[in-house]
């Protein structure tokens, strides 16, 4: 179901819990399925002895395309005009992370309307992972 | 980045919004998404990242028969020379949609350097910021999206 203009306000919130207890394996697909093979997210002892970090995590486009999920469950499908997030927080495996959108503006332009959209994921912790922004056709 | 021939595949589509944790039946169901506003399946907003797939030179994807930095018998199967313990991360990615994508699109794609910067962080040290902007452009030579990427060499790991 598409957005309307007229019904939504500066302010408003959708969010989503966008993964419950993040698995290795779910990590493993996106290696797969992006073809972003980099160790440092599928390989304990390479991450661990080598990178030095705690144990493999998650790629930072995982974050972003279970960002864009939510995104594209409350925009709709095929009406996204901009998406754009910065990484500030690793995400690792057991991670929990809701998704939010924060209505920033509603505008129109050329005779089509537009929503302008704040974006923050957070962890269990509450802590950011993944800030940014979007912009999506929406409805008279 | 250069990518001359990325077709974009139904199956492919289907696999990443699997690993993505994305039901939504417009990525898996031709004749569910033909009911849908776009009329037909279309790639989830991040799946233009599998372009890498279809980099010959993609650094972070094993080479057939040629030696990986990912552990066999040893942590690593390449030994590094100098470097201080950190790594390159991804720091930021934006994207621009001129269109989405569909299964039988064949795209290609461009990048050429953006601006360089530097900053000490709290729990990174130096780190060195690179920006990519990426062109993806469909089979009639059409704009399709406009990326712009941004990644980060660490002087040593993230600080947790």
């Amino acid at each position: 179901m598409p957005l309307k203009a007229s019904e939504l306000a500066v302010g408003q919130v959708h969010e989503e819990v966008v993964v419950d207890n993040l698995t290795r394996t779910q990590i493993v697909q996106y290696a797969g399925a992006s073809g972003d093979y980099n160790p440092l997210h599928t390989d304990e002892t390479y991450s661990k002895e080598v990178a030095g970090y705690p144990t493999a995590f998650a790629h930072g486009m995982l974050s972003m395309g279970l960002t864009g999920k939510m995104l594209t469950n409350w925009v709709g499908d095929g009406r996204l005009t901009k998406f754009g997030v910065r990484f500030s927080r690793q995400v690792w495996p057991g991670d929990t992370l809701t998704a939010k959108a924060t209505v920033e503006a509603v505008r129109e332009e050329g005779g089509q309307h537009f929503v302008d959209l704040a974006l923050s994921t957070v962890n269990q912790k509450g802590e950011e992972v993944v800030v940014g922004s979007a912009s999506a056709r929406v409805d008279g | 980045m250069a990518v001359d021939r990325f077709p974009v595949e139904a199956g492919h589509i289907m696999l990443f919004a699997r690993a993505v944790g994305d039901p939504n039946q417009i990525y898996y169901d031709e004749a569910y998404a033909k009911t849908t506003e776009p009329g037909g399946t279309i790639a989830p907003p991040t799946f233009v990242q599998a372009s890498a797939q279809f980099d010959p030179d993609y650094g972070l994807r094993p080479k057939i028969g040629q030696p990986w930095f990912g552990s066999g018998r040893e942590a690593t199967g390449v030994q590094r020379t100098g470097g201080g313990g950190g790594s390159g991360l991804h720091a930021e990615q934006h994207y621009e949609y001129h269109r989405h994508l569909r299964p039988g699109d064949v795209l290609t794609a461009t990048s050429r350097p953006g601006e360089t910067w530097e900053r000490e962080g709290r729990r990174a040290g130096k780190m060195t910021f690179r920006e990519t902007i990426t062109e993806y452009r469909d089979q009639n030579g059409e704009l399709v999206i406009t990326a712009r990427s941004v990644g980060v060499q660490t002087s040593r790991p993230v600080e947790q």
